[in-house]
């Protein structure tokens, strides 16, 4: 199996990527500006409609029946395309995508193109691979375009060039763009106009376009794609030939199926009650529109996530991009520190399932990484329209990851064995007197450097110093122990032994009649005479490090 | 009738912060309740649950099951350890599905159960509330914490700027992804500070040490300071710092 584009060659796993983006003084600042702008947007418009829920648990059952039937609607979807002139091809995955499409623009003799902004195209490498048949793909969307001028990657499903702000973006036009004046100001208007200017004379002499798909209705075989910009517009209806590259899950069976997403999507992307534009076709019409028109079905690590029963819902998505808004990580590193053409919480479950099955070491250690950039807050599935746990499936794909890695690093050593102490009440107990002697390198109660892993934490934090005494210690001391609820006659948990030293039998002695000398150092005061006077308390309390009685 | 109630102290509050598992019981003993601290309690295998360790996690899910069976209620000061336990358990085990039916994060306890948002606690200082994302996606306590913290007298409470923003701990997130995690860390200081509050509280010690360790670190003078801890506060028998 060749390499999935879905992920940059070479890029670093997410902990180091994200140190970088975490230092980049610029990229912080755009990044808060736009995700807390469009975050407070969102949370208005979609505060407007009182069947909010009720519209993300209609698209969550309409997607989960697509992928539940994905056969019988994709079969429909084919026939219905057929029906009115288009071709639909089959891809299993980017190489033959991306051969398919080559071959159909070679068949245009065309040597340019331009594109409708699409995720499926950037998820394939679609235009590294273009360039390589020698054919130039433009993208016509205005931050896709920016990044494109700028040879830079996308940092946002929605807003790929998010990362950016109008200075750095004027700079990238004077530098890059055909025409641009030297002396273009950094003001949206005049940014706007230069952009269209440029893509003007592109979308009329392009003979062929490309597309990706937000949704198709099997019904009639129609395609759509919303937008704000227009760009789509012209690319769909001025060349000749249109080729839209679709993921396999695009699907929806009916038109009463579109009208959800159609609420759900411009509200959750863009915060507008409706996008701007939205175009649909059918097929071909005579005289109006494209004359040729081809569908591409991708699948692309598809079918192998509909296998993963947590794993699957991933496949709702459809590319809203509130989740990367929303999100604490994302808002702080940025998109590309996810190393994929899909970051945020979504990427960090789509990309390791569409990418799985990797033979490349480092692009299985950024996969293995990915479901582990973040704190799982849960602000991601707030905000999801077709209401993908991502949480869940997080959790779901770190099992994977740690699986994967197997027993024997330093992590899973360290899991087993705290698994191994707490599955025991008196090991535990015993633990917790360990971690007494942390109180040595206390200063005012708080503990300021551990060496490593501990370093992790203390390198920004300080941790409180251990107590003098555990709560179950005093609890001990204070109220005796409890035996469970439902069964007393269970004896209850043994208390740990000061280790192998004489004392032991003592110890036993002293444990059968309920009086053993408790963390603290001290016999209960309410248990009668002690069995022994103070010199053993004493030797207790050296041996346990001068706990106060 | 007195409710019989199993305290769930969590493996870091019994370890690290016995001052707020001792408030608990103080709180609900005050309150009428008869408190009992299973002593076979260990850790409710949050941690190995969410980095991807569910073997683990099930038997630790498991031991606790049994800890705290037969019990009317199970308390916890934490909204993570509670909403793995009612939230996660029902997946994790056939024997770990009834406790997860009878456990309660602190605030839900006191209101819902006990049907009280005054629980007659005194506390003259300026506080504000971090609502930790467990608690307020995971078991959706909403404002009760705000209620409760309402009702103390002498408690001047300010609303916290991004409040609903996760502090950045997540568990081992906070290793795994540690320049992350303190970026986020820094911008709920900055909400903190920003209130002028003198100590910040919350419904869970695990989001409290982080940004308590944090505060710290800078010498702030703001203290992090479990929401138990106010409530078992009182004019007779004040909080003092223990550390």
């Amino acid at each position: 199996m060749g390499r999935n584009p879905v992920t940059w060659l070479g890029s670093p796993t997410f902990p180091s990527a994200a140190r970088a983006a975490l230092a980049d003084t610029q990229l912080r600042g755009n990044l808060a500006h736009a995700t807390g702008t469009i975050r407070t947007k969102r949370a208005a418009v979609v505060s407007e409609l009182p069947d909010w829920e009720r519209l993300r648990l209609a698209g969550e059952a309409i997607k989960d029946d697509v992928l539940a039937n994905l056969d019988t609607h994709l079969t429909r979807l084919e026939a219905a395309v057929t029906a009115r002139g288009g071709v639909v091809h089959w891809a299993r995955d980017a190489a033959e995508a991306n051969e398919i499409v080559l071959g159909l623009v070679r068949a245009a003799e065309a040597s340019e193109v331009v594109k409708v902004k699409s995720m499926a195209t950037a998820e394939i490498g679609l235009n590294e691979a273009l360039a390589a048949g020698g054919v130039s793909a433009v993208e016509t969307d205005l931050a896709e375009l920016i990044v494109q001028l700028g040879d830079d990657r996308p940092s946002h499903i929605l807003v790929p060039a998010i990362h950016r702000n109008r200075a750095e973006i004027r700079d990238i036009f004077r530098a890059t763009m055909p025409g641009a004046s030297p002396s273009l100001s950094d003001s949206p208007a005049d940014l706007a106009e230069a952009a269209r200017a440029h893509l003007r004379r592109k979308f009329l002499s392009a003979k062929v376009a490309i597309s990706g798909a937000n949704f198709a209705v099997a019904d009639t075989g129609s395609v759509v794609v919303v937008e704000s910009e227009g760009n789509g517009r012209m690319c769909l209806t001025l060349p000749r030939t249109l080729i839209t590259v679709m993921g396999l899950e695009k699907v929806v069976p009916t038109w009463r199926d579109l009208e959800v997403f159609l609420q759900l999507l411009p509200r959750s992307s863009t915060a507008e009650r409706m996008n701007p534009y939205t175009s649909v076709w059918s097929g071909v019409t005579p005289g109006d529109g494209p004359s040729e028109f081809h569908l591409v079905l991708l699948d692309n690590g598809r079918t192998a996530t509909l296998a993963d029963e947590v794993g699957r819902q991933a496949l709702r998505c459809i590319r809203c991009s509130a989740c990367l808004n929303v999100c604490p990580v994302y808002e702080r590193t940025g998109g590309q520190a996810y190393g994929s053409v899909y970051p945020g919480p979504i990427g960090a479950i789509l990309t390791p399932q569409l990418g799985a099955g990797t033979d490349d070491p480092s692009t299985a250690s950024l996969l293995r990484s990915l479901p582990f950039a973040s704190s799982l807050c849960g602000a991601c599935y707030e905000v999801c329209p077709v209401r993908i746990d991502i949480p869940e499936v997080l959790v779901h794909l770190r099992s994977r990851s740690v699986t994967e890695k197997g027993p024997y690093t330093p992590e899973a050593v360290a899991m087993a064995a705290a698994s191994w102490v707490m599955t025991s009440p008196s090991r535990f107990r015993l633990a917790q007197r360990l971690l007494g002697p942390l109180r040595l390198l206390a200063r005012h109660g708080r503990v300021r450097r551990l060496p490593w892993p501990a370093s992790l934490w203390t390198d920004s934090r300080d941790v409180p110093a251990p107590p003098k005494e555990t709560f179950s210690a005093w609890w001990r001391r204070t109220r005796g122990p409890t035996s469970r609820a439902s069964s007393g006659s269970r004896t209850r948990s043994r208390a740990p032994a000061p280790g192998r030293t004489a004392h032991s039998a003592l110890w036993r002695r002293l444990r059968g009649r309920g009086t053993l000398p408790n963390d603290a150092g001290t016999a209960p005061p309410d248990t009668g005479a002690p069995l022994l006077g103070g010199a053993f308390a004493d030797l207790v309390r050296r041996v346990r490090g001068g706990r106060r009685g | 009738m007195t409710t019989r109630v199993a305290l769930m102290a969590t493996c870091l509050t019994d370890t690290l912060y016995p001052d707020t598992a001792r408030a608990v019981v103080r709180l609900l003993e005050r309150l009428g309740c008869d408190v009992e601290f299973p002593d076979a309690q260990t850790c409710c295998g949050q941690m190995h649950y969410n980095t991807g360790y569910r073997r683990q996690a099930t038997t630790l899910a498991r031991h606790t099951a049994r800890t705290f069976d037969g019990y009317d209620a199970v308390v916890a000061p934490s909204g993570s350890c509670a909403g793995m336990v009612r939230d996660l358990y029902p997946g994790l085990h056939r024997s770990t599905v009834r406790v997860a039916g009878r456990t309660y994060e602190l605030s839900e306890f006191l209101v819902d159960v006990l049907g009280v948002t005054d629980v007659g606690a005194y506390f003259p200082h300026r506080v504000t509330y971090h609502p930790t994302c467990h608690s307020l996606r995971m078991l959706g306590v909403g404002d009760k914490p705000l209620r409760l913290l309402r009702a103390v007298r002498g408690l001047d409470l300010v609303e916290l700027p991004g409040a609903r923003e996760c502090c950045g701990f997540g568990g081992t997130f906070a290793l795994k992804n540690a320049d992350t995690s303190t970026a986020m860390l820094a911008d709920k200081m900055q909400g903190v500070l920003d209130t002028g509050a003198r100590v910040v509280t919350a419904g869970d010690n695990s989001c409290l040490m982080h940004i308590g360790g944090g505060l710290s670190r800078l010498n702030t003078g703001v203290r992090a300071l479990h929401l138990a801890e106010i409530l078992a506060s009182t004019e007779e028998e004040p909080w003092v710092a223990t550390r």
